[in-house]
């Protein structure tokens, strides 16, 4: 191991590593995980996975609101009163090493009972002694070792309805009567006539019957319903041609068994249903950890503290704040609802919600947005609305929330459903017309016979394994999307949306410019010395930009909230901040984040910090524009029009100050002008501009925070490898465009046969399975080959 | 009565047993998470051996950290 990582968390220790039992510690919060641990007999987490926990953030008073019944009653799924059973979410589940320490949770604490992982979902299911642990204790425990449990607003609504174990059960009964129907099915094969078998061939006939009944009315029930559907609303998808032959092969198989004509197709009709809800189990699992429909309410905060009229404080749920109630917003807390500061000093970051990279600073009776987060120490505010009705939220009330996106989507394999069907029944009325004319006894036979073979079964598995793949790859290489129609929609947009802040650019400064008088070491020394007291974000960053240096204690030191830093060592002293604020008459220029400094009261110069831009995106964006039109929405002010312009080839179009409904609105004025648009965001300032553009994709520096409501979730260090997705999802609608190809060949073999009334029920026995078999082997072997080219 | 009817009837008995163990299986939520049973198992053997250890301190010891939490 090497000593240069933290034991616990793996991270690079920094100059300040802690030594505890020979084995280096990145920071407190990892060491004392690792006492936790140490004492309870918990070091078998080590062994199993080195270096695999988390390094706690502890926040006091975070979990405070669980004391409140109310808000405990809600997340609660069972309670008898003694016992309780509360499944908590918990983001940072990654090895098994969690696994193993999550499900010792009654080591560590005596109340829980039994506790359990879900790993997929990432959920942890606890049944605790209510009387002996409160769930507020064993949320302050989980956050103690680095599993801090998140519990939003969502949460508390109504649990997600399983409805996926339709489809498992579905699957179920077509396998269960597919492999009993081949074996009774088997004797005909061969079509030998021995005496038993021509006696017992009515029995083996309609046991077949008997197994096929629920294969047709409750496997293939979907649809039949989808065709019904289809066909009312005059509208042919690819489920209607399916459900003709379903049913034809049905009705036609019990018509033969009924009359002794033959054996029926009912091994070809319980195999076709077998491998469509194959294809349809196979697109439809997804990313159950992450969330793509998430508003307002997950990223909210359940609870805020209000201040009583007695100056008692209380835990009281968002939804309960009404206009005129005192909160109380601590450190790193989020602001809940727009409202007037009555105490104390904000800062508040409101980048999440506009875009704007600065913090900024709110004087005494100034409006506060809901959405902000306080990065200064605790304030009071006075609400002056209901949480539902903030500016934010607000913007959840514009009917692009509300509206279904997936009905105005028509995909490849319905578009090519509706020419299918009438191609098939033309070419069955065509054999019909013909056999009538020359032996009209077998005009029913080459009828029907057309419509069961050319049951576009490999046509509807095509798309399904095809995309539900790529899927997976994309998810490998951290790009999960909702689900398989966004990929097909990617293939066809032709304009791409970027926002700036958090998209562009990294959510930290991480390049740092000096303009002024030369310093000396010892001016450098204290600078340094007086940043590390600071908790201020740009003191922090600046702080961690800045070269080593000799760290002494100061004498003095003191922090003047929203101005600057103060601090001084024997005789010399320094001012850090904002201009006004170190005596220098020059005002902030606008648009940029500054930090200048005097020393003893002479004015030495300014640090400018600049946000930082991506790896690799003027590269990124020189591709994008070959084939796209690009532009860049941004929420934040023009300050780095001319950086950005330095970046981006040349003529890319570029807004700046624009709301949340601004870029709403423009997305939607591109829409109707007839583009197709991929809006690119972060935050919720995008959740607009995201929900209503054809492919919304979130960026995050972490999948497993708050992201907003989007299509696709981008792993922040896989950004400038966006062009590289958007071609592989162009060549898998390739790959499915020759897959319909490769099954109208076997169709038209099929054809060959049911025209001429040829059609043996063993040759659509072998036919139909094959045809869905290779077209499964093709496009899986053809995804992986395209997988394999993306980085 | 001839012998195929004795063996049609066990060979549907015995598939009907399977698709019943399917239907349980799916009923008991063996399918919602498909993943964490296979880490789980491989826990078992050395779970036992830490346990051995500590069965007679095991009381004192998650008291001493209930106490150290509330201090933190």
């Amino acid at each position: 191991m090497d000593n240069r990582n933290c034991f616990h968390c793996g991270d690079p220790c920094d100059d300040d590593t802690i030594l505890y039992q020979d084995k280096a510690f990145c920071c407190n919060g990892c060491k004392t995980v690792y006492e936790i641990f140490d004492s309870n007999d918990l070091k078998y987490y080590y062994d199993l996975q080195s270096a695999a926990g988390s390094t706690p953030k502890l926040m006091p008073g975070k979990f405070d609101f669980l004391e409140n019944t109310e808000i405990a009653e809600q997340l609660i799924e069972f309670n008898d009163g003694k016992h309780q059973i509360i499944n908590l979410f918990i983001p940072t589940i990654h090895c098994s090493s969690c696994i193993w320490v999550l499900e010792n949770l009654h080591k560590l604490a005596p109340g829980v009972v039994q506790s359990q992982v879900d790993f997929p979902q990432k959920t942890l299911r606890i049944s605790f002694v209510a009387t002996v642990i409160s769930l507020k204790e064993i949320a302050e425990l989980l956050a103690k070792i680095g599993y801090e449990p998140t519990i939003s607003l969502a949460d508390s609504d109504v649990k997600k309805n399983r409805d996926d174990k339709k489809i498992i059960y579905q699957l179920g009964v077509a396998g269960f009567g597919f492999g009993n129907i081949m074996f009774l099915s088997f004797p005909e094969y061969f079509d030998v006539n021995e005496f038993w078998l021509e006696q017992y061939k009515i029995l083996f006939r309609w046991l077949m019957f008997a197994f096929s009944v629920p294969v047709v009315f409750y496997a293939g029930k979907d649809y039949l319903i989808s065709a019904y559907k289809g066909i009312r609303s005059r509208y042919l998808n690819i489920d209607v041609p399916i459900a003709l032959g379903i049913l034809v092969l049905f009705l036609r198989s019990t018509l033969e068994i009924s009359f002794d004509w033959g054996s029926g197709f009912f091994d070809s009709l319980s195999g076709l249903i077998f491998f469509l809800l194959l294809g349809k189990y196979f697109q439809k699992r997804t990313y159950s950890f992450l969330s793509f429909e998430r508003d307002y309410k997950s990223y909210f905060p359940v609870a805020v503290t209000r201040i009583l009229q007695d100056g008692k404080e209380e835990v009281a749920q968002v939804n309960d704040v009404n206009k005129g109630d005192r909160l109380l917003i601590r450190h790193g807390e989020l602001i809940p609802v727009d409202g007037v500061l009555k105490g104390g000093a904000a800062e508040i970051d409101y980048s999440f919600v506009t875009g704007e990279a600065r913090p900024v600073h709110v004087e005494l009776g100034e409006k506060i947005f809901a959405g902000g987060k306080q990065l200064g120490g605790p304030f009071e505010m006075v609400a002056d609305k209901k949480v539902s009705q903030s500016y934010l939220t607000q913007l959840w009330s514009h009917s692009v929330f509300g509206e279904n996106s997936e009905s105005k989507f028509k995909s490849l394999t319905d578009s090519i459903g509706k020419r299918f069907t009438y191609a098939v029944l033309s070419i069955a009325m065509i054999a019909s017309l013909y056999w009538m004319f020359t032996d009209p006894e077998k005009v029913w036979n080459v009828f029907t016979a057309v419509l069961i073979i050319a049951c576009p079964c490999a046509i509807a598995l095509a798309a399904p394994f095809t995309l539900g793949n790529m899927l997976r790859i994309f998810g490998r290489k951290k790009f999960y999307l909702k689900d398989v129609s966004v990929i097909e929609k990617m293939a066809g947009i032709n304009t791409a949306i970027f926002d700036k802040t958090g998209t562009l650019t990294t959510r930290k400064h991480d390049q740092i410019l000096y303009e002024g008088s030369q310093l000396t070491t010892e001016e450098k020394s204290l600078l340094k010395s007086t940043l590390r007291a600071s908790n201020h974000p740009l003191s922090r960053s600046l702080y961690t930009l800045l070269k080593e240096h000799n760290i002494m204690s100061l004498d003095q030191y003191e922090e003047f909230i929203g101005q600057g830093l103060y601090g001084s060592k024997g005789d010399a002293n320094i001012k850090i901040g904002a201009a006004s604020f170190v005596d220098n008459c020059n005002e902030n220029s606008p648009g940029t984040a500054e930090v200048h400094l005097s020393t003893n009261a002479e004015y030495k110069g300014r640090f400018v910090l600049e946000s930082q831009y991506r790896h690799g995106i003027s590269q990124l964006m020189s591709e994008l524009t070959k084939e796209l039109d690009v532009a860049v929405l941004s929420g934040d002010h023009d300050g780095e029009r001319n950086r950005l312009e330095a970046l981006l080839p040349g003529l890319t179009p570029m807004y700046f100050d624009q709301s949340p409904q601004d870029k709403l609105f423009f997305v939607k004025e591109l829409q109707d002008s007839g583009k197709r648009v991929m809006m690119v965001g972060d935050g919720l300032n995008d959740a607009g501009a995201l929900a209503q553009s054809d492919v919304g994709i979130a960026l995050a520096e972490d999948i497993n925070v708050f992201s907003p409501a989007c299509d696709g979730i981008l792993d922040a260090s896989k950004f400038e490898h966006l062009s590289s997705y958007l071609h592989a999802s162009k060549k898998a609608m390739g790959i499915i465009r020759l897959s319909f190809v490769l099954s109208l060949l076997y169709n038209l073999v099929g054809l060959y046969f049911a025209v001429t009334g040829q059609l043996q029920p063993v040759i659509a026995a072998i036919l139909m399975p094959l045809s869905s078999i290779s077209i499964v082997a093709f496009t899986t072997v053809t995804t992986n080959w395209i997988g394999r080219k993306i980085r | 009565m001839s012998v195929i009817y004795v063996l049609l009837t066990i060979s549907i008995v015995v598939a009907v047993i399977f698709f019943v163990a399917f239907i349980h299986s799916v009923r008991s939520g063996q399918y919602e998470d498909s993943y964490t049973p296979s880490v789980r198992i491989l826990f078992e053997d050395e779970l036992i051996r830490p346990k051995k250890n500590t069965t007679d301190q095991s009381v004192p010891i998650s008291s001493k950290t209930s106490t150290k939490s509330k201090q933190i």
